[in-house]
This record gives structure tokens, C-alpha cells and sequence, in this order.
């Protein structure tokens, strides 16, 4: 090792190890077919999602007066027919794409900006500080989520960004608690040790050394946390709190299809199977990197 | 709930799932001798009394445990209930009842005091009663209520004796002894209230007057009635007992129709019809309620103080197209505010261009649009407002596609039903959807929500002189070819002012089991127990 | 261990006082009140319901009331089910949600441990791949689709059991509502024992007993098991509270009568009192259930001591 590099391995080793543990998890990530294999749906669908408007020749709420409820007709370019209103399924499904990954992927990052500054901040500072923010923490857990999510919607009206709001605002408390026991288990490491007595402010140390050790198993939670947020919007949906027509998600085409299952069984079919699928690639890829980045593992 | 089978399978399954099924159901076909019926309510009852309940779900229970003086046969026709006959005067004001002996479950008499009693309650402001308006026809009731006079005594009810009843109303009121039937005007034990305050309706406790009497109440899950061996007509009651299931999941309910656990199930989901008249058609029933589901416009504001606007959306909206495509449940397409075969009013007052080509209408409506300023370089924007249900939510999406044709750029706000009535009262909405079922059969119930007098029920804000003029003069007029004059007239100027857009009438969509007799459909909606059988 | 015990649950009652306080004013912001209805009360009727329900005081008085009504034991009355107390209601629905979901828990730890040490057990092999992806299945179709799924087939169309009713808790009611609300659990918990177990294998003490010659059985059922299972155990407490609490969904479209849909139905009704004392209980047993979980930690992990 060169002088310039132990330099560098002297201030800031953990970038150095946080790269090749990367490199590393990475690796094995790909090796994992399932994970792989769930990558590539997943990228499939999103592209669907983000170019449905020209895969379709019908906008997503145009109504079709004499095609309403029809089965999958391919002369009028309905691939996955209409839906009680007239509306085409196809591009109202990719729509739906587009407002549930949007809401699955949004509210997860709400939940990971405040849970890991909470966690970390709480695990880091220790003493009073921590005790009061993890006694917030448990306190707001033993609030009926589900109640406290439908009350935020009523309150603050269905806009869809608050959907995003109002479902990271109760998921961040696991998150909060898996930060802080990642970082009270990093706390004692001595390269932490070396960069405090290098004078390094707290903050710093929070941001620069803590946090990106901490991600891997955030990484992991984030993954497992999109599917069931997603769930949660379907939830919303089906009690009628989800997003404004016309405006759709997976959830409410979903819940409007299960009331039609045996006279249009389409309506429910291509939704479901697109949740299905997409709820399932996550959890393979958080899954897949659990495994990859789990140094025990073989 | 015996081993029932669907009509959905062919014969020789039909035995051995049957066989099956019976073996694994056996337990609970122990009580079958007693003949029961199963229905699937709309909703679970707020309470059991009488006066502090406003839904047809609740009708439902408390009709079949209370008699009144008049009450309704199986079609929905006024008969004697607890009033075996009566005279009117001559001026029309004043009713004098007969009743019939007979008492209540536990033996004690009914008699005219329980009336008094009942109605005096009521009224009483103290008590609270949402629906306490609906006897403002008697006199001095609203001021009594409404606290402006002081002392029950006032009120227009005394009991000349134990079985006679007369009653003076405030107007020669053509309606009064059909809204007799209705839930605001029956009996309670007297004796019962006064021995045991508010728990004089726990099942246990409660006595009725009528066919049946609630004996459990479960929360969410039944209220069971069972029969009143002290009704005066027991012996021509068939059903023995009758479980009320709050089934607000209407698909569930179905399925449990299908599966044989329900005989009878009130207000099917639209969106099954198609699927139910091919499947079930003999159980399906389908007839005109008398009811109208409208759009209120906010007449306060603008774009909606200009009659050239709200004219123009009415005229734009292809309500056979709703009805027919969207719908599919046979609702018919309203032109007037008040559905035909209301009372004895015949065809009502519809607005001038019903007959008017679709496309024709379309054009005209572009036209008023643009005298009002929002032709295609100011297209308007406008909220429509409905309360969270799969059919508000259809017909909202079809009138927006229809009003896109116009240039309007309509946005569709869902709230639950607290919020969306809230917001209805407190004036707080531009368009928004709204219904109103008949509580007696008489246009004048259609009519006053067009009043201004109406108060915060007038959601449209609508206030036109000569209309009010006109309906105050009918409420006047006694029974009569002048009165219905009047009111014709009336609600030919709302239909030109359009301050609320009719869309269609409403229909009951019940499934009733082919193993009931004695249903018969009528616009009320009303099938008491009392006059249903079943043969199993 | 007993002054542990009184010690947290001393600790628990600031923690409900927070909760209810946050729960009866965020009621509170809500627009709309429990008596907006399509027929619109006449102004002087409505002062006259609010009086009766003391909706009309300040807002903090109306607070005070309550919670001083709630330590000795009333919960109020309900605003929309006039003739049942909160108290009432709460002690019909509650049991019923109590068998409905501990049924489901005890059916979920049972499968969902068993899937998921199958798995750990074959990890990365087609068994692995195979019993994870079934046991995902529970999360992948959302519950108000598999409900009315399975009323549909084994209601409807076999007609095996009863499509939805409560019938007093008997057993045949039971059936189809226990495994619908047990699937989203058996899927977590399979993928929780999965990967702890995973690990736990990986573990010293576990290659220790392999060396020692114990047979594959003992190491994985006495020894790996104990270990593997203290996430699970984590992740029961709060998942039994809201199995226990019930889902409106499943309640809703099986009929059964619990106090699941309370919260939901509660608060869209703004039936404040019930809501309240909703929350209150889902409190209490998360509490409870919290406290549960951590004397069976102390159990089943040798490191952890209360005192």
C-alpha cells in the first residue's frame, strides 16, 4: 500500500470497505437467478409503465360507449378489454403501474429519509436523546396504523401526494428502529473511534461513516418495505380512500375487478397478475441482497 | 338454514353435493320445523326507536315490530293497521281514528295514549329526533319543536278515550293517512318507557304492537325477530321468525344468496346484473322506486348563478346512455324532478327539451355556453363532487366524458359520506351528486327540497319567489285537481331554472329467493314479514 | 422478574395517555361530524343532538370528560349505535376478533415456521425456491380479493362451508376466515424463520453440535430453532395485536362481528367514542403483547435478563 493510499485507509477506511463490500454483494446479487430474474421483470414493467401512453392507442379515461365491460378484443385494441366504465384496460393498467410504483417507491423514501436520520441520530447520541426518540417511537407503534393512515387521508384530503406522505409517515418507525440497532452495533468499531479522535464533528461521523454502514440491511428493509406499501394503497383503494378518478392504481382496478370476478374476469386477471409479479420481484431481489450482502452466508 | 341448493348446478351433482353438504350441515337444521327467513339488510340499524332513526335498513326491522295507524299491505297500499277506521272533517283538518283492540307482546292494551305519547315524544325538542319534521303537519308540531312554543299539550293529538284518537292538523293534508304508515308516526309502550327510560328498547325488554319482536340484537352480525303470539292478525303470519343480516358488502351478500343462506337480499350491487339475470333470473326484482338521483348546483356561485350554464350541462347529459350502457338495472331517464306515478299527480312537469335529439341538444347546449362566456376560449372548470359508492363513482365518470363534448373540463372529488354531506350542508361544493327517496307517496316530499324554506336540505341554495308562492298555496289547497295544478306549475319553474339536474329515477334491486311467496314488488320498497311465506 | 413486570407496565401508562390524547384530537380535526347524513338535520335539532352528547362544550372540556369517564371504566356511548354502549360493543366484538385472529396467528406460526425452515434447510435449492414463492402467495393477492376467492369456491360453488356468518363462533364460520387472515402472516413468517434461520446455521454453536455428532433433527429442532425464532418472536407482538384487532376486510365480507371494522368504520362514521375505545385497546395489547414477547425472548435467548 502506497503512502497517498494508507493516507486515505487512515481518514476514511470505511469508503474503502464500503466499496469492495459493494463490489462484493454485488456479485453474488447476480448470481442469485431469482433476484436476477426479478430485476429484469421489474425494469420490464416500469418501462411498461412510463411508456404506456404510446403502447396504447386510447387514453386512459376515454369512454367507449359500446364497448363497456368487454372482453379482451384485439380488433379494437383493447389487449386487456374495458372496464365497467368503457375505459381501455391496458392503458389503465400501465397507468395504474404508474401510481402504484410511484406511491410504493415515494413513501418508502419518505420512511427511509426520516426513519434512518431518526435511527441513526437516536442509536449514535445515545443516553436521554435516544431514550426519548425510541420512547416516541414505541409510542407511535402503538397507534392503530391502518386508523391513524385513514385518518390522515380524511383530514388532509386524497391528493396523491399525501398518500405518499400520509403511508411514510407510519412506516419509518421500524425503519427508525433497525437504523439504531445497526448503528449501536457500529458505534464501537474503531474506525469511528479513529475518526472521532481525528476531531471529526458528530454530524459528520453520522453522515459519512454511520449511515453508509447501516445501509445494507436498509437496503434490504426498503425493498421488502415497497411491496407491502403498495398493498397498503390497494387497501385505501378498496375502502375508497385511494387516488381521485381518473386517476387509477393497481389496488383500485384491482378492487373494482374482484367484485366482477366471474362476469369479467379480466378485470381482475391483468391487474392482479401485474401486482402479483411485481410483489413477488421485490421480494426475491430484498430477498437476494439480504443473502448477498450477509458476509456469513456462502 | 337447511341444505338449499342454487339453481346453478345440473340435476344429479345437485343431489350428491347436496347429500355432502347435508351431512356437514346437519347440525343446524335441528330448528328447521319453525319456518325462518333470512334476510340480507342493507346496513346495521342505529337503534331500535322508532325516533331516532332515518334509513330504509331500519324500516325494515322496526316496521315489522310496530304497527301504526295505517301501515302497508304486501303491494304497498294504505291499510287499516292499529286504527281500525276514521273520519275527517269536513274542512280536512281534523282526523278522528278508531282503533282496534288489541295490545301489545306482553298483554297491556294499546290504546290512543300511546299515540299521544309517541308523538309527543317525538316532537319534543329535547329528544332530538332527526326525522321529527315529517309530523309538522299536525299543528303546532313545528313550532313545538322547533322550541318557538313552549307545552306538549299544544300539539294538535288528544285521546278522546282509550280507542279513540283525533288528530288536528296544521292544512287539509291529502297525504296524512298514508304517512301514517311511516316510522315517525308509531305507537311506543308508554308503560314500558316510563318504567324503564332509554333501555326500553333492549331485545328482552322490548314489547311491540306488531306481526314480530327483536328478541337478539348482535352488533354486526344479526338482529333475530321472533313472532308476536299477541298480534292481532298471528294467525295469518306464516314466518315464524326472521334473522336481519347487516350485509353493507353487497357482493358477499350475494354470494351467501347463492349459496342458500339468504332468502332475501335488499339493494344487490348494479354491477352484478348481468350476471344475475342470466343466471338467476326468476329471483331477480327489479321495480321503480320512488326516488330521484340528481346533481345539486350550487346556485350561490358562480359559474352557477347563470340559468344559461346549468341548463346547458342538464341538456348534455345522455341519460338513456347512463341508464342503459352504464347502469343496466333499468333505472329510467329523468326529465322531471318528480317520477311519474308520484301519488296522484300523473305525468310530471319535464323540462322542454326531453324530446330533443341527443346531438341537437348538444349543439344547443354549446350555444348557451357561449352567451354565458364560456365558449371554447374560456372553457369552464368545475368540481363534481360524489360520496364514495361504484355507482356514484360510474355515472360521475360518464357525465364528465359527456360534459367533455361541451368543452368542460369537469374534476372528480370522492369523499367518503360524513365529508361529502358536510360539505353539502355547508354549501361547499360546486356540483355534487345527491338523492332523495319519497317518505310518503306525494310530490309535494319532491318538491319542498326546492323550497327556501327548506333550510340547509335545499342544497342548491335555490330561492325563486313564484315557486315558493306556488307550493305554499298547494300545501293550502286541500286534495284536489287544483292542487296538483300548482304543483305542476311549481316545478315547471324549477325545471327551466335547473338549479338541481335530474339524471334518473330510482329502482328497487332486491333477490328474492324462489322458495318465498307473497313478494310482491312495489315502489316502496316495503315487503313486510308479516305477509311472507316460504316453502323450503 | 415481577418488579420487571410492574415496572413496565407503570412505564405503559404514559405511553396510552399520549396515544389517546393524539388519537381523540386528530378524531377531532377530521371535517364532518357523526351526524352529516343525506337528510340534513334542521339547525335546531342538530343543537339539540350535539347538547346531548356534550359535542357542543370546548373541545378540552370534552377531553377531560372523556378521559376521566375512561378511568373509571366508561367508555361513553357510541354515535352511531344508540342503543349500545362503547363498553358494550367492545366486549361482543372483541372475542370474536380474539378467536378469529388467535386461530389465524396459531395457524400462521405453525405453517409459516415449518415453510420456513424447509426452506433454510434447502436454501438456494428448488425446495427453497418453490416453498417461499408458495408461501408468497399470501402477500402477492391482496386479502379482498382472496376472501371473496375463497367464499366463492368452497361457499358457493362446493358449497362446503358457510359463505360468510358468524353463527355464534361455531366452528364451520370459522374455517375460511381464519385462512384468509392467516396467509399475508404464514408468507412473513416463513420469509422471517427463513432468513434467521439461515443464519442461525451459519452459526458457531450450531457447527459446534454438529461436530459433536449430534444427529441433523436434534441440532436443527433443540438447538438452531431456539435461536432462529427470536425475530419471529419480535415480529409476533405487534403482528398478533393486529390479527387480534382484527381486519375490517376480512370481518366485512365474512360478517363477522369484531371490532376490526370499528376502526375503520369508527372513523369514517367519526363515531368518536367507539374509535377511542378502539384504539384503547389495540394499545393495551400491543403493551401487553410487547411485554409477552420480551419475557419469551428472555426465555429463549440466554443472554437477555430482566430484572
Amino acid at each position: 500500500m502506497s503512502f497517498a493510499s494508507r493516507g486515505e485507509a487512515l481518514a476514511g477506511p470505511a469508503e474503502i470497505r464500503g466499496r469492495s463490500l459493494w463490489q462484493d454483494a454485488r456479485r453474488r446479487l447476480l448470481a442469485n437467478r431469482a433476484a436476477l430474474a426479478s430485476m429484469i421483470l421489474l425494469a420490464i414493467v416500469a418501462l411498461l409503465a412510463l411508456l404506456a401512453p404510446l403502447l396504447s392507442p386510447h387514453p386512459y379515461d376515454a369512454v367507449y360507449w359500446d364497448r363497456i365491460q368487454a372482453p379482451p378484443d384485439l380488433a379494437n385494441a383493447h389487449w386487456f378489454g374495458t372496464d365497467g366504465n368503457g375505459r381501455d384496460l391496458f392503458v389503465r393498467t400501465l397507468y395504474g403501474a404508474r401510481v402504484s410504483l410511484a406511491v410504493g417507491i415515494l413513501a418508502t423514501a419518505v420512511s427511509l429519509v426520516i426513519g434512518v436520520t431518526w435511527g441513526a441520530i437516536a442509536g449514535f447520541v445515545g443516553g436521554r436523546t435516544d431514550d426519548l426518540m425510541m420512547r416516541f417511537v414505541d409510542v407511535m407503534y402503538s397507534l392503530p396504523f391502518m386508523f391513524f393512515v385513514i385518518l390522515l387521508m380524511v383530514v388532509f384530503g386524497r391528493h396523491i401526494f399525501l398518500i405518499f406522505v400520509a403511508i411514510g409517515a407510519v412506516e419509518w418507525l421500524t425503519m427508525a428502529r433497525i437504523v439504531r440497532g445497526q448503528t449501536l452495533s457500529i458505534k464501537g468499531k474503531e474506525f469511528i473511534e479513529a475518526a472521532r479522535a481525528a476531531g471529526v464533528p458528530t454530524r459528520k461521523i453520522i453522515t459519512r461513516h454511520v449511515i453508509p454502514n447501516v445501509m445494507g440491511p436498509v437496503v434490504v428493509y426498503m425493498t421488502l418495505t415497497i411491496p407491502q406499501v403498495i398493498l397498503i394503497e390497494s387497501f385505501l383503494s378498496f375502502l375508497g380512500l385511494g387516488v381521485q378518478e381518473p386517476l387509477t392504481s393497481w389496488g383500485a382496478l384491482i378492487a373494482e375487478g374482484a367484485d366482477q370476478m366471474e362476469s369479467a374476469p379480466w378485470m381482475l386477471v391483468f391487474p392482479a397478475t401485474f401486482l402479483a409479479l411485481t410483489l413477488f420481484c421485490f421480494n426475491f431481489i430484498g430477498d437476494g441482497l439480504r443473502d448477498a450482502l450477509d458476509p456469513r452466508d456462502r | 338454514m337447511g341444505a338449499y341448493m342454487s339453481a346453478e348446478r345440473p340435476r344429479s351433482t345437485r343431489i350428491a353435493l347436496g347429500l355432502a353438504a347435508g351431512i356437514c350441515l346437519a347440525p343446524m337444521g335441528a330448528s328447521a320445523l319453525a319456518a325462518e327467513l333470512h334476510i340480507a339488510n342493507s346496513g346495521e340499524p342505529d337503534t331500535l326507536d322508532p325516533h331516532h332513526v332515518s334509513g330504509t335498513w331500519e324500516n325494515r326491522v322496526i316496521g315489522d315490530m310496530f304497527l301504526g295507524l295505517t301501515t302497508e299491505a304486501a303491494d304497498g297500499s294504505v291499510i287499516p293497521g292499529a286504527a281500525e277506521s276514521w273520519t275527517v272533517s269536513d274542512d280536512g283538518t281534523v282526523y278522528t281514528f278508531a282503533l282496534r283492540d288489541h295490545t301489545w307482546s306482553d298483554g297491556t292494551p294499546v290504546t290512543a295514549e300511546d299515540f299521544v305519547f309517541a308523538w309527543r315524544r317525538i316532537l319534543e325538542p329535547a329528544t332530538a329526533a332527526e326525522y321529527a319534521s315529517l309530523l309538522y303537519t299536525i299543528r303546532n308540531a313545528r313550532a313545538l319543536n322547533e322550541g318557538s312554543m313552549e307545552g306538549m299539550e299544544a300539539l294538535g293529538v288528544r285521546a278522546v278515550d282509550d280507542n279513540t284518537l283525533e288528530v288536528t292538523l296544521e292544512n287539509p293534508t291529502p297525504f296524512f293517512i298514508e304517512q301514517l304508515t311511516h316510522y315517525t308516526a308509531f305507537p311506543i309502550p308508554r308503560h314500558k318507557v316510563e318504567e324503564l327510560g332509554e333501555e326500553w328498547i333492549r331485545p328482552g325488554d322490548l314489547v311491540s304492537n306488531g306481526a314480530y319482536t327483536v328478541v337478539e340484537w348482535v352488533p354486526n352480525s344479526h338482529i333475530r325477530s321472533v313472532r308476536n303470539e299477541r298480534f292481532y292478525d298471528a294467525a295469518k303470519v306464516a314466518i315464524d321468525a326472521v334473522s336481519y343480516y347487516p350485509a353493507e358488502d353487497r357482493n358477499a351478500a350475494t354470494r351467501r344468496f347463492r349459496a342458500g343462506e339468504i332468502d332475501i337480499q335488499y339493494d344487490f350491487a348494479s354491477e352484478q346484473i348481468d350476471w344475475l339475470r342470466e343466471n338467476l333470473p326468476e329471483e331477480t326484482r327489479i321495480s321503480p322506486y320512488l326516488g330521484i338521483y340528481y346533481y345539486a348546483l350550487n346556485t350561490r356561485k358562480p359559474p352557477f348563478d347563470s340559468k344559461a350554464v346549468r341548463q346547458a350541462l342538464a341538456m348534455a347529459i345522455d341519460r338513456e346512455g347512463i341508464a342503459d350502457k352504464v347502469l343496466r338495472t333499468g333505472e329510467l331517464p329523468a326529465y322531471s324532478f318528480v317520477p311519474p306515478g308520484t301519488g296522484d299527480y300523473g305525468e310530471p312537469s319535464y323540462v322542454d327539451w326531453k324530446d330533443m335529439p341527443y346531438p341537437e341538444r348538444i349543439a344547443r347546449a354549446k350555444e348557451l355556453l357561449a352567451e354565458a362566456d364560456h365558449g371554447p376560449d374560456r372553457p369552464l372548470h368545475i368540481q363534481l363532487r360524489y360520496n364514495t359508492s361504484e355507482n356514484h363513482k360510474k355515472i360521475a365518470i360518464a357525465v364528465a366524458a359527456m360534459w367533455r363534448q361541451l368543452g368542460v373540463e369537469a374534476e372528480l372529488f370522492n369523499t367518503e359520506v360524513k365529508v361529502h354531506y358536510n360539505d353539502l350542508q355547508q354549501g361547499d361544493f360546486q356540483v355534487a351528486r345527491a338523492g332523495w327517496i319519497a317518505d310518503y307517496n306525494d310530490p309535494q316530499n319532491f318538491l319542498y327540497l326546492m323550497e327556501t324554506s327548506t333550510g340547509v336540505q335545499n342544497y342548491a341554495g335555490y330561492s325563486n319567489r313564484e315557486y315558493d308562492r306556488l307550493m305554499d298555496e298547494a300545501d293550502r289547497a286541500g286534495e284536489g285537481a287544483h292542487r296538483r295544478e300548482l304543483m305542476h306549475e311549481a316545478e315547471a319553474i324549477a325545471m327551466e331554472d335547473m338549479p338541481n339536474i335530474p339524471i334518473t329515477y330510482y329502482v328497487s334491486k332486491n333477490l328474492v329467493s324462489q322458495a318465498v311467496q307473497g313478494w310482491i314488488d312495489n315502489t316502496k320498497d316495503i315487503h313486510r314479514t308479516r305477509f311472507l311465506s316460504v316453502q323450503r | 422478574m415481577s418488579a420487571y413486570i410492574a415496572r413496565r407496565l407503570l412505564a405503559s401508562i404514559p405511553t396510552l395517555l399520549v396515544i389517546v390524547t393524539v388519537a381523540f384530537f386528530m378524531m377531532r380535526i377530521a371535517p364532518g361530524g357523526p351526524f352529516d347524513q343525506e337528510r340534513a338535520l334542521p339547525p335546531e335539532i342538530e343543537k339539540n343532538v350535539l347538547a346531548e352528547y356534550n359535542l357542543d362544550a370546548p373541545l378540552v372540556v370534552q377531553y377531560w370528560d372523556y378521559l376521566s369517564g375512561v378511568l373509571l371504566g366508561d367508555f361513553g356511548p357510541s354515535f352511531k349505535y344508540r342503543d349500545f354502549t362503547v363498553g358494550q360493543l367492545l366486549a361482543t366484538g372483541f372475542p370474536a376478533s380474539l378467536k378469529v385472529g388467535g386461530l389465524a396467528i396459531l395457524l400462521a406460526v405453525g405453517v409459516g415456521i415449518g415453510l420456513g425452515t424447509i426452506a433454510a434447510l434447502r436454501q438456494n435449492r428448488a425446495v427453497d425456491h418453490v416453498v417461499m414463492a408458495t408461501a408468497m402467495t399470501g402477500i402477492a393477492i391482496p386479502n379482498f380479493v382472496m376472501a371473496p376467492l375463497l367464499t366463492l369456491i368452497f361457499g358457493v360453488y362446493l358449497s362446503w362451508l358457510p359463505v360468510a356468518g358468524w353463527g355464534g363462533g361455531a366452528p364451520r364460520n370459522l374455517v375460511l376466515p381464519v385462512i384468509a387472515l392467516a396467509l399475508p402472516q404464514i408468507a412473513y413468517i416463513a420469509r422471517l424463520t427463513r432468513g434467521s434461520m439461515i443464519e442461525t446455521l451459519h452459526a458457531n454453536f450450531v457447527r459446534t453440535a454438529r461436530a459433536k455428532g449430534l444427529r441433523e433433527r436434534i441440532v436443527v429442532l433443540r438447538h438452531a430453532l431456539k435461536g432462529a425464532l427470536l425475530p419471529v418472536v419480535s415480529y409476533l407482538g405487534p403482528a398478533t395485536a393486529q390479527l387480534v384487532t382484527g381486519s375490517v376486510v376480512i370481518e366485512t365480507i365474512f360478517g363477522i362481528p369484531g371490532i376490526g371494522r370499528y376502526f375503520v368504520q369508527g372513523a369514517l362514521n367519526r363515531d368518536y367514542t367507539l374509535v377511542m375505545g378502539a384504539v384503547i385497546t389495540y394499545a393495551v395489547l400491543i403493551i401487553l403483547l410487547n411485554l409477552v414477547v420480551d419475557l419469551v425472548y428472555g426465555l429463549l435467548d440466554p443472554k437477555v435478563k430482566h430484572r
